[in-house]
């Protein structure tokens, strides 16, 4: 059968979406925002980072083909690094176009961001007289016509070389991306002159460059067994040499915990403290959404209500309370609050099922800020205002608040070991097989003894205690309290955590969270990345938007959700493999 | 007394009546078939009994108490357990999981426990497992060993269906109700579930309720049957009369009752 070699409609297709994302991402002011931050010294701007790199991309993505069994894979012919050059000029044309109507028409009433200095970017010249113009028009529809075909020649080298030389670059972007970490690090070790080789003005010199994408190219030929020497070694046969092994292991990684605010400096301990924090409440939630299956929108209710409380009690100023207990003492009154709200939210809406649920609980989240907010209530609470001067955590030798993000690290990653480990204790217990029967047959669960109300509200109020405590933590991080710290962004944005991370997965939740809030950061705290600052909303749009139509189950799949996500393919292979089991069945017994 | 003594059950859906003035009884440790043809409102009968549905009117009096209108968890506890007729495990937990889920209501380990992990909650844990093992290994070496860890879905038809009836026992019922509980089995597996559902009563102390179309498993395991017919009893008895009853004869349209035999 003659499959065309490349389908012209498919082709133009992808290349229209690739002018679309170029064209937006342009409008949007990614290119202007990000041009100051270089990647490769001299050489790449994340700007044109951000605007390009979907181009290859596309250029390989429009030559893939899904692989059917009995039918053989088309050969692969240049013609596959024909479709990537003309999804790249198509794309590179459609910019180009969006260049040519800032140019003649102001849009800027509409696109703020389409400024001369976009077109001057774009197309490579200092002003935008005419026949430079037409140069630049060359070099931009050129650039992205070669990123193309760049992406569509991927098809025609092996995998494993295919591997390699798209681990080189994003290794290398890694490496520059990752220039606060890396160098912050070399500099804790005094190799202050190491960082300056390496790096200038956040990119990465060239040499260097160089350097990692070889290395990296060099490593991602390896194959998978030579790649795991390190596990090997934990997992040893013999038990005895397991054991040490892994005590060592954990020693070595523990250590590095401990060690890692101060190696890291406070900056980078800010990040990690609010991750902390934010993973803790994704352990929460977790719980509620993964474990019991009820889709809970407004979490950051419990949040707020833990942040209150503990505010409340510690502050000078807060309105009612006067004798400014230590933090401390605000955990028990904490955890029962915690419980308290849990029971309050949970009771009403805990019969509601799916979606009514979420709509209900979402109202909740916000009945609560407005209270906060609310003049009636201001003389708890003092409204607007808000609560300041909290004073922080008392340590006897000192008092630990948001200027100490070092030992704040110390006091989140306590609270997360202690949700994780709730978390799975849980799951693995009388009370979290209820949870899991019920998220997969309710009524059955019913019929099988299971008090599905009580069951749910429990989930509810763990969920609801982690998510207080890590408000405690969050006051006395920050000093002060206002309702606006309590927006709804927050609930949605721990929700995509769990959602990305993978629903049910404690690991999951941690990659999540180091992934979406230690790099991108969260709705108001910076992360790792804080270029990406304003765009930060839209990226997680697109993240989720992307994991739920490609990976629905997550980063970390839980197996169980996993199998749920794709009941239906699972049914077919058990409907195939069915003539095997009679076999089986047959024979399994004499 | 009977254990479970069941007066002038009504139940309708919308226009349809589901059970009409239903009388049924049942003694300690006895099997008692129900059967009847499709939509005469058998399983509508165990929905009822199971509290997914409540009764329109009329009285269900398990071990003297009137259970009607009581929540499932509730009659579960009480000690009344079923399967379904369209099997309902919990599909992505393990077979070992299934069963130990269902223990739920005779075990009462709560979350402080678990995430203390205190020895009365690793006893327990290991009460259950060990509980969950011993009513697998009823099936023979049907669901054992490896099968443990399996996920449900992945297990054959006529595993599920044990499965199903393995799970029921594990909520430790006195009433043990079976909907259909060979549907779909070939011969053999039909003749080997046959021989299990008679000894439940003397080997586990269980009293038994079960729907079932093929007339030779019905021969084979009651001491009584019931006849159900558009939400009507319409005979009761054993075997023998009930089969040669013109009333059921008829309500099989006109099929003598044996046909399955
Ligand atoms: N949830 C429901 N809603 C509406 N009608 C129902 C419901 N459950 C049962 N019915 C109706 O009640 C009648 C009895 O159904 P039931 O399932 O009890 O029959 P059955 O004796 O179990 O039949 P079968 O042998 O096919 O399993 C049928 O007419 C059915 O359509
Ligand atoms: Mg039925």
């Amino acid at each position: 059968m003659t499959r065309g070699v490349f389908d012209l409609r498919k082709v133009i297709r992808a290349g229209l979406i690739v002018a679309v994302v170029l064209s937006f991402t342009a409008a949007i002011g990614m290119v202007e925002e990000f041009d100051e931050r270089m990647i490769i010294d001299r050489l790449l701007s994340l700007g044109f980072l951000a605007l390009f790199w979907y181009v290859p991309v596309a250029g390989y993505k429009v030559g893939d083909e899904p692989v059917l069994e009995g039918m053989e894979a088309t050969e692969k012919t240049p013609s596959h690094v024909l479709a990537g050059l003309i999804v790249g000029l198509i794309g590179g044309a459609g910019l180009f176009v969006l260049v040519l109507i800032t140019n003649t028409l102001d849009l800027r009433d509409v696109f703020t961001r389409l400024s001369p200095k976009l077109v001057q970017l774009l197309t490579f010249s200092d002003s935008i007289t005419d026949p430079q113009l037409a140069l630049g028009a060359v070099a931009l529809i050129g650039i992205s016509g070669a990123l193309g075909a760049a992406g569509g020649a991927l098809h025609l080298v092996s995998a494993k070389l295919r591997r390699r030389i798209i681990a080189a670059p994003v290794a290398v972007i890694v490496f520059a991306l990752l220039e606060d970490v890396i160098g912050q690090i070399l500099r804790s070790f005094g190799l202050t002159s190491l960082v300056r080789q390496l790096y200038r003005d956040g990119a990465v010199r060239i040499i260097p460059a160089l350097v990692v994408g070889a290395i990296a190219f060099y490593l991602a030929g390896r194959e998978r067994g030579e790649r795991s020497r390190l596990r090997e070694l934990v997992q040893a046969a013999d038990p005895k040499v397991r054991t040490r092994n892994s005590l060592i292991a954990g020693a070595v990684i523990g250590a590095m915990v401990i060690a890692s605010p101060w190696v890291l400096g406070s900056l980078l301990s800010e990040i990690l403290a609010t991750t902390g924090i934010f993973l803790l409440m994704a352990l929460g939630l977790n719980i509620v959404v993964g474990f019991a299956g009820l889709l809970d929108l407004g979490y950051v209710a419990f949040f707020a209500v833990g942040a209150y409380a503990s505010a409340v009690l510690t502050s000078p100023l807060s309105p009612f309370f006067k004798p400014e207990w230590p933090w401390w003492y605000t955990l028990p009154v904490v955890v029962v609050v915690g419980v308290f709200a849990g029971i309050m939210v949970g009771t009403p809406v805990i019969r509601l099922r799916g979606d009514y649920l979420a709509i209900v609980t979402l109202g909740f989240g916000e009945i609560v800020r407005i209270t906060f907010l609310s003049d009636a209530a201001a003389p708890w609470f003092g409204g607007a205002g808000g609560i300041r001067q909290i004073p922080g955590i008392p340590l006897g030798f000192d008092t630990v608040s948001g200027s100490d993000p070092q030992y704040i690290f110390y006091f989140a990653l306590a609270l997360v070991l202690l949700s994780a480990w709730v978390s799975h204790a849980l799951l693995n217990s009388r009370v979290g097989r209820a949870w899991t029967a019920m998220r997969e047959d309710e009524s059955v669960a019913e019929v099988m003894g299971i008090d599905t109300v009580k069951s749910k509200l429990s989930a509810f109020v763990v969920g609801a205690v982690l998510a207080a405590l890590g408000g405690a933590l969050f006051s006395a991080k920050l000093g002060s309290i206002f309702p606006t710290s309590f927006e709804l962004l927050i609930s949605i944005v721990i929700l995509v955590i769990v959602i990305v991370g993978g629903m049910g997965n404690i690991v999951g939740v941690a990659v999540g969270a180091f992934v979406l809030i230690g790099v991108l950061g969260g709705p108001r705290q910076p992360g790792l990345l804080q270029e990406f600052g304003e765009f930060k909303l839209l990226i997680y749009g697109v993240i989720l938007v992307y994991m739920m139509l490609q990976r629905p189950e997550g980063l970390v799949p839980n197996v169980r959700r996993q199998h749920e996500l794709h009941q239906d393919e699972l049914t077919q292979d058990a409907w195939l493999d069915k003539s095997g089991e009679f076999v089986d069945e047959a024979t399994g017994e004499a | 007394m009977a254990l479970l003594q069941i007066n002038d059950l009504h139940k309708a859906f919308g226009g349809v009546k589901a059970l009409q003035g239903v009388e049924f009884h049942i003694d300690e440790g006895e099997i008692v078939s129900v059967i009847g043809p499709n939509g005469a409102g058998k399983t509508s009968f165990f929905n009822v009994i199971s509290g997914m549905f409540a009764p329109d009117s009329g009285e269900i009096i398990f071990d003297g108490v009137d259970i009607s209108g009581w929540e499932s968890h509730d009659i579960t506890r009480g000690g009344i357990a079923r399967t379904f007729q369209n099997v309902r495990l919990f599909p992505n937990m393990t077979v070992l999981e299934n069963v130990m889920v269902a223990q739920h209501c005779r075990t009462n380990q709560g979350m402080m426990p678990a995430i203390f992990r205190t020895k009365a909650f690793k006893q327990e844990e290991a009460e259950i497992t060990a509980r969950a093992k011993d009513i697998l290994g009823f099936f023979g070496s049907r669901l054992v060993g490896y099968r443990f860890d399996q996920p449900a879905f992945a297990l054959s038809y006529a595993n599920r269906r044990r499965l199903e009836v393995a799970r029921a026992m594990a909520t430790q019922p006195r009433l043990l109700l079976l909907d259909e509980p060979v549907a779909g089995m070939n011969p053999r597996e039909t003749a080997e579930l046959t021989g299990l559902i008679s000894r439940l009563p003397s080997e586990r102390g269980f009293t038994v309720v079960v729907i079932e179309h093929d007339m030779k498993v019905v021969r084979d395991v009651s001491d009584r049957v019931v006849v159900l017919d558009h939400g009507v009893k319409i005979a009761e008895g054993s075997y023998q009369e009930v089969s040669s009853n013109e009333d059921v004869i008829e309500a099989y349209l006109g099929r003598p009752a044996e046909s399955g035999a």
